[in-house]
């Protein structure tokens, strides 16, 4: 009897996706007790996040995929209407008004766009799929851009540019044309030395920090240099779990969110990276042989969109603390301490393991 | 994308679909393959350079401040520079018990209570990890004391910091300003303003007056250094440093000398004075009375300090030339005869006969002269030298509010004059138009008359007033004040001078402005209202005084200054031009509640004058000039 309820209640796990997973999360609750200063509070209040994410996982793997199409529509227009009260009504807090209050409770629409964006798009192609031309890739790009410009406007880069990848893989899954493509990465590089005499000094400067974060070591630099010092400084095998001295001694900012691939990289060294590397790739793997595998284009586009979503976050962010990409606000996935993300990032998988085990169920 | 394909192809869809998702899988390890590639550079390849910077010895980077620029006066007089003390700091954050703390230290070092507010005060404005100041300027010996005593109190700490000091203390503070610790708002300017980094190791920035004004130009770029540091925390070696490059110094047109001669003869009244260049626009002397020492903000005020100073009713914390507005009373005649003259309307010969009273066209109602019985036959050049209210009551009302106000905006009035520190008010020019939108309510004739001799709801700033001035000696040319004549910079040491700016230029009739000079100029000479101001000078001087009333009087009532409350008498106003045939310096003055203008405003500008022009220094030192009892055969003039 209980063994039954169990096995209803674990149905739509995808259990290879799921112990993967789980075993990451692990990995980064001690990660984080070592960022935190050892803080026993920190981690706890991570584990309930990881608690509640994986309700929410569950929650998701348990709704048949047919039923996330129907509501992508509504879903996407109650975002963007959330998303216009924020620019209109929004709090501010840290320079940005990413915050709406709607009296009961504060909420961060933006995160909301994180799955409702793939959703509208992947519905939109499946439903165009048979007589796709070349306008439904504008109304699409169109779809995509409104959202992120009033993200922009937040301003929120770091989400802004995650969204903006997640509806790109979407058009990109459902064909859009390679010279297409091809132009507008040739039209984007063009345009790079004509805007340039245009920019203001300090955002040419600005820029230019970026990529060269020695020309301002006390500013906008100085997180990438300290996070540098402290990968390199790990070494092969790493200083060892609570033995990383820079992050330690509190000369990495941030290190229990954005900068907290810097604490792992210094603690377990050269090896640690490229095993959190192969989880990566483990669970991205897994994402792309669910979306191979999906039943419709609907599922195939949206899981598609989300497993590559994903790599994104782990590539932008690890890019950024080792120095080799500019310095944009995006945790990394999994491990960097917070709630929202996590909840977010876990709607997603749940998404993906629904696609997965519902397939049976559902007659073509 | 294909039109022809109408019909679904399952087959085909299905290969380009995984097309694609293999050119994705292909990104992905691409992407990753540059990322272990990455960590194999910096944790295997350059291992042992990041291990150096990191393990034995750690980096730190260390900002060093730049010294703040100087503040002196025309003659190099030093106003505002910089030292060094040492001051007792505390880290709340590293130390258990701050009470005990402090009682222990106590014990070596004399901590007032006042030390303690203080402290108390600036704690809860910070963040917990900062340092903050339990006493500023330690002697060697009592430095010595604790520093003997230094491991006993962890998370206590003396450093030597760089303080500003103002030498001349209380003189000009309102145009000097201060500096004070940096707070949350600064520090949202200075984000906006992206200049948080250039403020690292930086406690304190320009609050007010010319610090605030200048504080990108004083302050300076911040240098670093890269700091070894051992496995202590010391300091082992510098690794490479950027030098900061000092602020810019700042040289002003104020004369200090000039300056203290203007503000002791205030004596203990209320008021303002400001003084200008015509010619250039150059501040000569800037005066709020009372003053306050700004040595008392630099690092933080102490709560009884600010208590005395900001409930007093003296108010000596309001920046007066800029923000006090004052309704200009007589002051405000010769640019409404002006106007008079240049719209065509007093032309000499015309002349009024005065009763001593005006009555509106269908009205029963009297506007009153200052002098009962009025003063006879008045032309435009008398009705300034006596200051006749009745002209001037006729020529508004023929002039129109609409034109009147116009004209005087020209002169500066209702508009900031631009001067180089902040917080300046418009003052106020009044049209049925601004009443309208401002009261819903429409204007009266009435209004129009009283606007015309300085009453009603105008108002203007000693700055204003002072300006208007040196507008009119200049013939109608205005040029931008300005405080700093001069920026020496930090970097290179070079004085870039500041250039004359002229804002607006009037074009007014030679014979015009003649006539109103030579009105100006028979105040100061027997029979004008300011006769005793001009007596004994060997220069010419061009002058208007001013009453401006703060408690109306009623219909019928007169006048009584000995039964007014102190605080209710009229204010005193006066402005001045001199050498009238080639004015070097043009003024205003304003005693608060000192009564008539010419008696007690005059004497001070006269002072100014004296020493400006001919360099002679008041004798005996300036005091309080007490209110001149009204002689009984004339009244005191009113206006």
């Amino acid at each position: 009897m209980i063994r039954l309820l169990l096995k209803r209640a674990t149905a739509h796990f995808d259990k290879f996706l799921l112990g993967t997973l789980m075993f990451t999360l692990l990995v980064a609750l001690f990660v984080l007790y070592s960022a935190s200063g050892q803080s026993m509070d920190r981690m706890i209040s991570q584990a309930v996040n990881i608690m509640v994410a994986c309700a929410v996982l569950w929650v998701f793997a348990n709704i048949p995929p047919q039923h996330l199409q129907r509501v992508a529509v509504p879903l996407y227009l109650l975002g963007m209407l959330l998303l216009i009260g924020v620019f209109l009504f929004g709090d501010v807090s840290k320079g940005a008004r990413r915050w709406l209050n709607l009296g009961v409770m504060r909420i961060q629409p933006s995160e909301l766009m994180r799955i409702a964006v793939p959703m509208m798009l992947a519905w939109y192609f499946a439903r165009r799929e048979a007589t796709l031309r070349f306008t439904d890739y504008v109304v699409g790009a169109v779809m995509l851009a409104l959202p992120v410009a009033l993200i922009v406007k937040q301003p929120d880069l770091g989400t802004a540019l995650l969204i903006s990848a997640s509806g790109f893989y979407v058009l990109f899954l459902a064909g859009l044309s390679w010279r297409l493509l091809i132009g507008l990465g040739v039209a984007v590089a063009g345009l790079v030395p004509l805007v340039w005499p245009l920019l203001h000094d300090y955002q040419r400067r600005r820029i230019e920090i970026l990529f060269d974060p020695y020309q301002d070591p006390l500013g906008a630099g100085y997180h990438t240099i300290q996070a540098t010092i402290a990968l390199g400084s790990g070494g092969l095998a790493g200083k060892g779990w609570l033995h990383g001295t820079q992050a330690q001694l509190d000369f990495l900012p941030e290190r229990h969110t954005d900068f907290i691939f810097a604490v792992f990289g210094e603690e377990f060294g050269l090896l640690g990276n490229l095993l959190l590397l192969v989880l990566f790739s483990v669970i991205i793997a897994r994402g792309m042989l669910i979306t191979a595998n999906a039943q419709n284009t609907f599922c195939r586009l949206l899981a598609g969109s989300i497993t590559l979503t994903f790599f994104t976050y782990a590539f932008v962010n690890m890019g950024m603390v080792s120095g080799i990409l500019p310095v944009v606000g995006v945790p990394l996935p999994l491990i960097s301490y917070g709630g929202t993300s996590l909840v977010t990032l876990m709607i997603g998988f749940g998404i993906l393991m629904s696609i997965q085990t519902h397939k049976k169920l559902v007659s073509t | 994308m294909h039109p022809r394909s109408e019909l679904k192809n399952t087959q085909r869809e299905q290969h380009l679909f995984r097309l694609r998702l293999g050119v994705s899988a292909l990104l992905v390890f691409i992407c990753f393959g540059i990322l272990a590639g990455r960590f194999f550079y910096l944790q295997f390849l350059k291992y042992d350079y990041y291990q150096t910077l990191a393990e034995s010895n750690r980096i730190s980077l260390v900002p060093i401040v730049p010294n703040r620029g100087l503040i002196l006066d025309r003659n190099g007089v030093v106003l505002a520079h910089n030292f060094f003390v040492y001051t007792l700091e505390i880290t709340p954050s590293k130390v258990e018990n701050v009470e005990d703390t402090i009682n222990n230290i106590s014990q070596l070092i004399e901590v007032t209570s006042s030390d303690r507010k203080r402290f108390k005060k600036l704690r809860d404005q910070s963040h917990s990890f900062e340092s903050v100041p339990l006493r500023a300027h330690l002697t060697e010996e009592e430095a010595a004391r604790f520093a003997v005593n230094r491991y006993r109190f962890p998370g206590v700490e003396i450093r030597s910091r760089l303080f500003r000091h103002y030498p001349q203390g209380t003189l000009g503070s309102h145009l000097i300003g201060y500096i004070g610790r940096i707070n949350d708002v600064d520090l949202k300017t200075l984000g906006e303003r992206e200049d948080l980094p250039n403020y690292k190791g930086t406690d304190h920035i320009g609050k007010v007056g010319l610090e605030q004004y200048y504080e990108r130009q004083l302050h300076g770029v911040t240098g670093f250094q890269q700091v070894e540091i051992d496995a202590d925390g010391h300091a082992v070696r510098v690794l490479s440093s950027t030098a900061p490059i000092p602020g810019d110094n700042l040289t002003l047109s104020i004369d200090s000398k000039l300056q203290d001669i203007a503000e002791k003869a205030f004596g203990n009244r209320r008021g303002a004075l400001v003084a200008l260049n015509p010619a250039n626009g150059e501040v000569l002397a800037y005066v709020s009375q009372p003053t306050f020492d700004p040595n008392l903000f630099v690092d933080g005020i102490d709560p009884d300090s600010w208590k005395g100073l900001n409930e007093s009713l003296d108010k000596p914390l309001i920046n007066r030339p800029l923000r006090g507005v004052y309704p200009p009373g007589s002051t405000f005649k010769p640019f409404v005869a002006l106007a008079g003259l240049e719209a065509g309307k007093r032309e000499p010969p015309f002349s009024i006969g005065d009763p001593g009273f005006y009555t509106l066209p269908g009205s029963s109602h009297q506007y009153r002269d200052w002098k009962p019985g009025g003063h006879g036959s008045v032309d435009v050049q008398r009705a300034i030298t006596v200051s006749c209210d009745t002209f001037f009551y006729g020529l508004a009302l023929d002039l129109g509010i609409d034109n009147l106000a116009s004209f005087a905006s020209h002169f500066g009035f209702g508009k900031k004059t631009g001067i180089d520190i902040d917080g300046e008010l418009s003052g106020l020019l009044p049209t049925p138009a601004w009443k309208a939108k401002r009261w819903k309510q429409k204007w009266y004739p009435g209004e129009t008359l009283i606007t015309g001799i300085g009453q009603g709801y105008t108002l203007v700033t000693p700055m204003q007033l002072a300006q208007a001035t040196a507008i009119l000696a200049n013939n109608g040319t205005a040029v931008r004040p300005h405080l700093v004549t001069g920026i020496q910079e930090g970097s290179n040491g070079v004085t870039r001078p500041i250039p004359v700016q002229i804002m607006d230029k009037v074009e007014l009739n030679q014979q015009h402005i003649e006539l109103v000079k030579q009105g100006m100029m028979g105040v100061t000479q027997p029979g004008g209202t300011a006769a005793s101001i001009g007596a004994g000078a060997p220069y010419l001087i061009a002058a208007k005084t001013g009453t401006a009333q703060v408690v109306g009087i009623k219909h019928g009532e007169k006048y009584n200054a000995s039964a007014l409350d102190e605080r209710h008498r009229d204010h005193a106003l006066f402005i001045a031009y001199a050498p009238a045939e080639d004015p070097k310096i043009a003024l205003a003055v304003i005693v608060e509640n000192g009564g008539h203008g010419g008696s007690a405003a005059g004497p001070i500008a006269r002072q100014v004058m004296d020493y400006y022009l001919l360099g002679k220094e008041p004798t005996p030192p300036p005091t309080a000039i007490p209110d001149a009892p009204a002689k009984p055969t004339e009244p005191e003039p009113h206006d």
